[in-house]
């Protein structure tokens, strides 16, 4: 019986060593990395960092895109899923289809929808068709901001609206039937039903599921770079060109500590807003 | 076959003492069982024989082995647990012969062993089987099988009916009962359920808040139990305790009149609800019925004497109604009398 | 009420058809070949079938590495997971041990941080430990990145599976690890496969750390972003098309598992 006291740790202690080396080390490398230079601390590499033409535009691109893709994620999630609870044929069928997008990578779905939405592309042709331009028209370069923002908008939604799904979609089968019929039973209406059960219940799931997207969506990069190039900049696009292009580790560090910073700070908030508290579970 | 010494085990949880001090001798052949409400610590104490828990103090011998810190696949003992744990990847067959096949038995002993096992539990034609093909009864006969096809020296089993259905609880009863005489195999059960245990134990040890309260055979823990808690829990309805006070060796209750075994002071009569009779006005001990069930076999009143509450049973016969007040007298000699302070009965 | 009907049904398929119809349409730029892309206007069909740039596509130098080189940490990334995030799963479901809380809070704390980005500060090391421009390097990565979906999910089919049939097996003559091998592995089995293809899917798709930490031995996703700017219109499409097709068969694979993966894994 004292093996059991071992056991556990020798069990864990491989993952423990792991992460220790491939995620706690290279996170205390990456302050590290950002914060010196060959004298010792510095701050230049932010300075430098924000002082980058491009700078602002990331920022501003980056929390923009994060403030219209994941509330209009998890508002489509909450109606399909919705939509789920009343499907009774041919639900598993659906799901499926819903949930591909989920085994789709950022970089096709950034190919998906520039194979659409390019000049000779299918949403042109369909525009040409139906007579409202009448030569290939572009809509994913530096000189057309807006649409290119609607279109990774649309490639966002479409690939990562899946993920918010599934976890809505399971956390819902975990919610008990009664609680929705017993409200049925005092005459509430659907929409009371939902905004007053449903959606209070489901809260632990859904601030897991906008904890996880904020955080992806902060790490957006080959969506952008597969529609646009670089004529859209965002905050990890802009460390991979400092990484790769201009080989200064120091100043893609800061980029990379000041995205970690961001998303640590919506972790935080997610959980303090959306707080269930230990007593108020089902 | 062999029997089992629990020798003074202990188990605390941090500050809380879930057994203190359990002793409890299992003769060879012998079937105990281990009777108490939920959190009395009987399945710990049986985990505690099988190693499937860590002990604080204490031992455990198995005939003349001890087997206190050997891993539960060296005790020589066999399990039935309370959900079956029928193992669902496995057909019947290879359930039942699953210990057999731990211990390397040949294939003819196999075949042999699982054939006669099944025999007994009457599952022959369920062999080729999957659990997730059977009813709850019969993935109980599986798991019984499966103990018994191992002709273990000791048998352990934790609530093992509980799962089923009432009558089915009552057929599994008594083919238990039969099967396991008829093996003479040295058997723990634990149940919650004091009809199981009246009907199945040679002993019954009446567990409380982690200590034994008595070790007796059934009738004389039902007749005579050492503690209120005892006379409580054990029969349906439970034991009458009507709080009186005794002046001069005697007891009033009423117009009766009891001999008691203190002089003077608070003492407890204890009272079965079926040891007691209607009486003529004069004589006895008014009891005002305020509920009246009749459950066939019998009527069961509840009402008060003396401000109590009493639970009295009688024979279909009798038809007071509820409201009307009836005297009451104990058959001779049936009742206990209980110390008022720690609940334990007074020999006489 | 049949029109309340007709307007959900036509909901649900208006939706399917948005996430089909894409890849559709991606599927027929791939496979309509050099002068479909030219085609003005579209048509929703493919001109011609012919799988010639796909094939062309594949044939391209250096894409047939890639795509081994990607199937390679993939494999890798699925078995290392698997391999350190199993037994760490089985140590959650069944023990109560000092510092369970600060593990698991390590496994959440995975989740606050974008992981790929640790790849940055990694290329120094990387560099320094022979692990640069390696495959083996790529996939320790996206091991980071699946290990503790890993290790959460694991540890739900653990627990879901009765501690009495393991308790039984020790009583009927197992040792521990018998009772693991030959109870809890064969039922736990498919939630483990499914975890695994889903880390496989992971490191498949996972493009920015796999484009930081290589540069000749390129996977599939870090060799497409590093020609997407030089490459003709139809070579990208067939690239998202090989990129997606595996994914979308995967998915299909775990689709059981899919809920009571993340329904449990996120508690």
């Amino acid at each position: 019986m004292r093996a059991n006291a071992v056991l556990p740790y020798v069990l864990i202690a491989p993952s423990v060593l792991f992460l220790a080396a491939f995620f706690l080390y290279p996170l205390a490398q990456t302050v590290a990395l950002s914060l010196s230079d060959a004298d010792g601390f510095t701050f230049a590499h932010y300075a430098r960092m924000a002082g980058d033409l491009n700078f602002k535009d990331a920022l501003v691109n980056t929390f923009l895109l994060v403030a219209v893709v994941v509330p209009l994620q998890l508002i489509a999630a909450l109606g399909m899923a919705q939509m789920l609870t009343k499907l009774r044929k041919g639900r598993d069928l659906v799901l499926w289809v819903w949930t591909i997008p989920l085994g789709v990578s950022d970089l096709a779905a950034g190919l998906v929808w520039l194979a659409l939405l390019t000049d000779r592309g299918y949403l042109n042709s369909a525009l040409f068709a139906l007579g409202l331009i009448d030569a290939p028209t572009g809509w994913l370069s530096y000189e057309t901001p807006v649409t290119l923002f609607f279109a990774i908008v649309l490639a966002e939604i479409w690939r990562a609206t899946a993920i918010v799904l599934v976890i809505l979609v399971a956390g819902l089968g975990l919610v008990p039937k009664e609680y929705d019929e017993a409200a049925q039973i005092f005459g509430a209406t659907p929409w009371q039903r939902f905004t007053k059960i449903t959606l209070p219940l489901l809260k632990p799931s859904i601030q897991t599921a906008l904890t996880l997207r904020t955080v992806l969506a902060f790490e957006v990069f080959a969506v952008v770079f597969a529609l646009g190039g670089t004529s859209f900049p965002v905050l990890v696009g802009e460390a991979y060109i400092w990484q790769f292009q201009n080989q200064n580790y120091a100043v893609a560090s800061a980029y990379a500590v000041l995205v970690m910073a961001i998303s640590l700070g919506a972790t935080v908030f997610y959980l303090r807003v959306l707080r269930t508290p230990p007593e108020a579970r089902g | 076959m062999a029997g089992i010494v629990i020798d003074g085990i202990r188990k605390s949880f941090g500050a809380v003492h879930a057994l203190e001090e359990v002793n409890l001798a299992v003769a060879d052949g012998e079937f105990v069982a281990l009777l108490g409400p939920s959190g009395c610590g009987k399945t710990t104490l049986l985990r505690i024989v099988a190693g499937l828990e860590t002990r604080s103090g204490g031992r455990v011998t198995i005939g003349t082995r001890d087997v206190s810190d050997l891993p539960p696949r060296e005790r020589g003992l066999a399990m039935v647990f309370q959900n079956y744990a029928v193992f669902p990847h496995m057909t019947v067959f290879e359930n039942i012969a699953f210990g057999l096949r731990m211990a390397k038995a040949d294939r003819a002993r196999i075949d042999a062993q699982v054939a006669r096992a099944a025999g007994l539990m009457h599952i022959e034609h369920l062999l080729g089987r999957y659990p997730g093909q059977l009813s709850g009864g019969q993935r109980q006969r599986v798991a019984v099988a499966r103990a018994l096809a191992v002709e273990p020296a000791v048998l352990l089993m934790d609530e093992p009916l509980s799962n089923l259905d009432a009558l089915l609880r009552m057929e599994m009863r008594a083919e238990l009962k039969a099967v396991l005489r008829e093996a003479g195999t040295t058997t723990i059960y634990v149940t919650h359920d004091q009809t199981e245990a009246m009907g199945l134990a040679d002993r019954i040890a009446v567990m409380h808040g982690g200590r034994i309260e008595q070790i007796a055979p059934p009738m004389e823990v039902y007749r005579t139990p050492a503690t209120t808690f005892v006379g409580g829990f054990v029969g349906a309805p439970p034991m009458n305790f009507v709080k009186t006070l005794a002046a001069d060796g005697k007891v009033r209750l009423g117009g009766l009149e009891l001999p008691c075994p203190i002089a003077s002071g608070e003492i407890l009569l204890g009272l079965r609800a079926e040891d007691l009779a209607p009486v003529g006005a004069d004589s006895g001990f008014p009891f005002a019925v305020r509920v009246v069930e009749p459950l066939g076999a019998h009527i069961l009143l509840t009402g008060e004497t003396a401000g109590q509450t009493l639970r009295v049973v009688l024979p279909p016969e009798h038809e007071p109604r509820a409201g009307q007040t009836v005297h009451l007298a104990p058959i001779a000699g049936r009742w206990r009398w209980m110390a008022a302070d720690s609940g334990k009965a007074i020999a006489t | 009420m049949t029109a309340r009907r007709l307007v959900y049904y036509a909901g649900i398929a208006m939706i399917c058809a948005w996430i089909l119809v894409p890849i559709w349409l991606i599927a027929v730029g791939a496979i309509g070949g050099r002068q479909g892309v030219f085609l003005w206007p579209k048509s929703l069909w493919p001109r011609e079938f012919s799988f010639a740039a796909v094939e062309l596509f594949l044939r391209i130098e250096g894409v047939g590495k890639a795509l081994w080189n990607s199937v390679l940490a993939a494999a890798l990334t699925m078995v290392l997971s698997v391999a350190l995030g199993a037994p760490a799963g089985y140590a959650l479901a069944r023990f109560a041990f000092r510092g369970q809380n600060a593990y698991r809070l390590l496994i959440l704390l995975t989740r606050a941080f974008p992981i790929a980005i640790l790849a940055l500060p990694l290329t120094v090391s990387f560099i320094r430990w022979g692990l640069y421009d390696t495959v083996f390097g790529v996939a320790l990565v996206h091991t980071a990145l699946a290990l503790p979906f890993a290790a959460l999910v694991s540890s739900s089919l653990f627990a879901g599976i009765p501690r009495e049939l393991e308790e039984a097996a020790w009583v009927f003559g197992c040792t521990r690890l018998q009772a693991f091998a030959k109870i809890v592995l064969p039922l736990a089995l498919p939630g483990i496969a499914a975890t695994a293809i889903f880390a496989f899917v992971i490191s498949w798709n996972e493009v920015f750390a796999a484009s930081v930490l290589t540069v000749r031995e390129r996977t599939l996703t870090a060799y497409l972003l590093t020609v997407l700017s030089e490459s003709p219109l139809h070579f990208r499409f067939a690239g998202g098309l090989v990129l997606i097709l595996p994914s979308v068969v995967f998915i299909f694979a775990v689709r059981r598992y899919l809920f009571a993966m993340w329904g449990i894994a996120n508690r």
